[in-house]
């Protein structure tokens, strides 16, 4: 007698859904939507800050005054005016001069959203088995990309400085010995997800040199330089290095998610399988959000309104890290964004922020868990807040709520992480 | 801690054949509210559950209206009456009482049991010693709060229950469901770590002696000729664990209904369900959640009083192997709890 295991296509699914379960985690995020709960989860963008009745008014003209473009098929490479005005947007971080004699719209790709251009990019180089560089942590959405193609991660660590050029080489040079190579490294330079750091300077020069010496392609994914708070834009990679950088740009953070419009700026060589890659997959970025974001950038004061959500944020960070400091125990620490969404957040020894999730949603205070930003399933430590979305006020409520979990945490470290299992009854029992 | 002793009341007769049509008048229209969502755990569960709740209604005519457990709910409730509530809420407030407390102060009639039997149903521990006092079979065990291994030294109380339970363990949060916080202990090595998983669900921690055998859930609907005990469904997770992942991914278990257990246990089995529901004054729906030892004995578990509706839930499996309509079913609990004199909760 067979039963039913409610699924008529087990058997028949690829070996790369394996794994892809229900999990508790994603559960207990489904009463974030919940207006009890202070989510510092979730990196949403404070949309709300945007001129949303010129932005409506501006799409409105776009499908009643261009609806025979904007509702039409496109380019598989995108619309050529926004090429041309995302080049303005990568101009603002050094990249279309200098040593940059590359630069051109016909070198943008653009994709829906930059998570389709870092999928593309992973399309075009990575076949199964091959290995991936990054930073640890790194952000999940590029994981998933990475596990989906089943290429293998490995992480290099970073500091408060970023990634660190000497783990780098050390880990290039464990390939070496391997006979094998890492097809790129992958990086976040600027306000990292879900790190909060940067990139400095001089690691940026030194990080590109082993790029040169070890012939290492570098993927620079890049949709928070803009927003930081407290000095202008460094230099992105991609403009210290034409051919070996490939860069993905995103108007999500910038302008608005929900457009989902980003794109990939590469080689000529990369730059074609890209356009057919992407082609396969979805034959066209959307018309009327490219239409939308181009038209954006031609008639509204973008670069101020970048200044907005910088301010915006700014206040938001101060908020989370004045609460971090004045409620947290000792032993929790965290970093100091300049800019971006992030603070990532070391716990005691003994805590796993997993582990704890259940007891922060029902203190009605959510983040995300560390775990999820490794590919080797370390960081249990770890977590990250997210300071972009809540409002000053709800920050504060929502750090307090947090130091009382952590406190329970503690508590329970004490009572049970003491024990030694040896002494307990049926320690003996294989 | 308790050890129950066997079966002491009259076996319960499961009926040979059950109605196929509604057992309750369904002339008139009706309109129901189907509460889903919640802010406890399994918010996510719930939805699920009165999303298919909802659709099954409304395949049996009945309008639905489905609403969430907050601030809007009962404003909601009073400018808008139905004439039921369906809860299909689980976990905290929709299990443990609470909120079918509050439909009782409003007035509103609801399916399944009252806001007492709910209470006494939702905490683990407390539903065992009463089925273990009328004389069902259930795993041994010791429920406790952090305070008191706080206060005695965790080692010296884990040292006694180890003593008394032995390995492996079933490590439980006293209230809530779909298994979350649930783990088994098999070395000793694993129990603090353990200990401190569960107690992020809940402030008391079920510790319970393993059984291995044949899990089974065993449902009970009570429409108007009492209650009916459905075709157990018998439970083969993949994995072998009957985890969140296992309960809610297609294709990690494998479900037989009804059960494989031969006549003699498939009576016993209905009897444990039918005890349960009667000995915790449950009413409406139910489902129970047992252990077919090796030697055929059922050893109770615990027990639902909103239990899963979703698409991998084990009471519309077995209302599907009964010959029954969801919808039919559950339209019927909803026009027998909004019989005129009736109370709020029954069914």
């Amino acid at each position: 007698m067979s039963g039913t295991r409610l699924d008529p296509y087990s058997g028949r699914y690829a070996a790369r859904t394996h794994g892809m379960t229900a999990s508790e985690i994603r559960a207990l995020f489904a009463v974030v939507s919940r207006p009890e709960v202070v989510s510092l989860a979730g990196g949403m963008p404070a949309v709300t800050a945007l001129p949303l009745d010129a932005v409506g008014s501006m799409i409105g003209d776009l499908v009643t005054g261009h609806g025979a473009a904007t509702l039409q098929y496109g380019s598989g490479q995108g619309d050529l005016r926004l090429r041309e005005r995302i080049c303005d947007v990568m101009a603002l971080e050094g990249i279309g001069g200098g040593a940059d004699e590359d630069a051109s719209p016909d070198n943008v790709v653009v994709t829906v959203g930059s998570q389709q251009g870092l999928d593309l990019v992973t399309r075009v180089f990575c076949d199964p088995g091959d290995i991936v560089l990054a930073e640890a942590p790194s952000y999940v959405g590029a994981l998933g990309v990475f596990q989906a193609a089943q290429a293998e991660v490995r992480h290099v660590p970073m500091d408060d400085d970023g990634l660190i050029p000497e783990a780098l080489r050390a880990a290039l040079l464990r390939l070496r010995a391997e006979g094998r190579r890492a097809k790129f490294l992958y990086t976040v330079p600027n306000f990292h997800n879900p790190a909060g750091v940067t990139l400095t300077v001089e690691r940026r020069e030194q990080i590109l040199a082993l790029a040169h010496q070890f012939d290492l392609l570098v993927i620079e994914d890049n949709p928070y330089g803009l927003l930081g708070f407290d000095r202008d834009p460094l230099p992105a990679l991609r403009s210290q290095a034409a051919e070996r950088v490939i860069y993905l740009g995103s108007f999500s953070k910038t302008f608005s998610p929900g457009l989902r419009v980003g794109w990939v700026y590469a080689p000529v060589a990369v730059r074609e399988k890209l356009v057919l890659a992407s082609e396969s997959q979805i034959l066209c970025p959307p018309s009327l959000t490219q239409y939308a974001v181009a038209r954006y950038l031609d008639t509204q004061s973008w670069e101020q309104q970048i200044k907005v959500f910088g301010e915006l944020y700014r206040e938001r960070r101060d908020a989370t890290l004045d609460s971090l400091s004045a409620l947290m125990p000792d032993e929790v620490s965290w970093t100091d964004p300049g800019g971006g969404f992030y603070v990532w957040l070391q716990l005691p020894d003994g805590l796993d922020a997993k582990v704890m999730q259940p007891r922060a949603v029902a203190a009605r205070v959510a983040y995300v868990p560390g775990i999820g930003f490794y590919a080797d399933g370390s960081g249990q430590r770890f977590l990250r807040l997210s300071y972009c979305y809540p409002e000053p006020d709800r920050i504060r409520e929502g750090v307090r709520r947090l130091a009382g979990v952590v406190e329970s945490e503690l508590e329970l470290r004490d009572t049970f992480g003491g024990i030694d299992p040896a002494t307990l009854h049926g320690a003996d029992t294989p | 801690m308790q050890q129950a002793g066997a079966t002491a009341e009259p076996t319960p007769t499961v009926p040979a054949q059950l109605p196929e049509e509604s057992t309750v008048d369904s002339s008139s229209s009706f309109r129901a509210v189907v509460l889903a969502g919640g802010l406890a755990f399994e918010r996510e569960v719930s939805m699920r559950s009165g999303r298919r709740v909802s659709a099954a209604l409304r395949h049996a005519d009945i309008e639905v209206e489905v609403l969430d457990a907050d601030a809007q709910l009962l404003p909601t409730l009073a400018g808008q009456p139905c004439d039921a509530v369906f809860i299909a809420l689980h976990g905290a407030s929709g299990e443990d009482g609470s909120l079918r407390s509050v439909l009782e102060l409003a007035g509103v009639p609801y399916v399944g049991s009252d806001s007492t039997a709910s209470r006494l149903a939702w905490d683990k521990p407390g539903a065992k010693a009463r089925m273990a006092a009328a004389g069902i079979t259930t795993p041994e065990w010791v429920a406790l709060p952090h305070s008191t291994y706080r206060e005695l030294g965790a080692g010296a109380v884990l040292d006694l229950i180890l003593s008394r339970l032995g390995l492996p363990l079933m490590l439980k949060p006293a209230q809530g469901g779909s298994a979350l916080g649930t783990v088994k202990v098999s070395t000793v090595q694993e129990l603090p770590e353990a200990m401190i998983g569960a107690f992020a669900y809940a402030d008391t921690v079920l510790i319970e002696q393993f059984v291995s055998g044949a899990e089974v859930a065993v449902s009970v609907i009570d429409r108007t000729a009492g209650p009916t005990v459905l075709p157990a469904v018998e439970i083969v997770p993949q994995s072998g664990v009957f985890d969140y992942a296992a309960r809610y991914t297609p294709g990690m278990t494998e479900y037989f209904t009804p059960a494989r257990l031969g006549d003699a246990t498939t009576a016993r089995a209905a009897d444990v369900a039918l005890s349960v529901h009667r000995t915790l004054n449950l009413s409406g729906l139910s489902r129970t959640d047992a252990i077919i030892t090796d030697d055929g004995e059922v050893s109770f578990l615990e027990v639902n009083v909103s239990p899963g509706m979703t698409d991998t839930s084990m009471l519309p499996m077995s209302v599907a192997a009964a010959g029954l309509d969801l919808g039919i079913v559950l339209a019927d609990l909803l026009r027998s709890a909004a019989m005129p004199g009736r109370s709020a909760g029954s069914s």
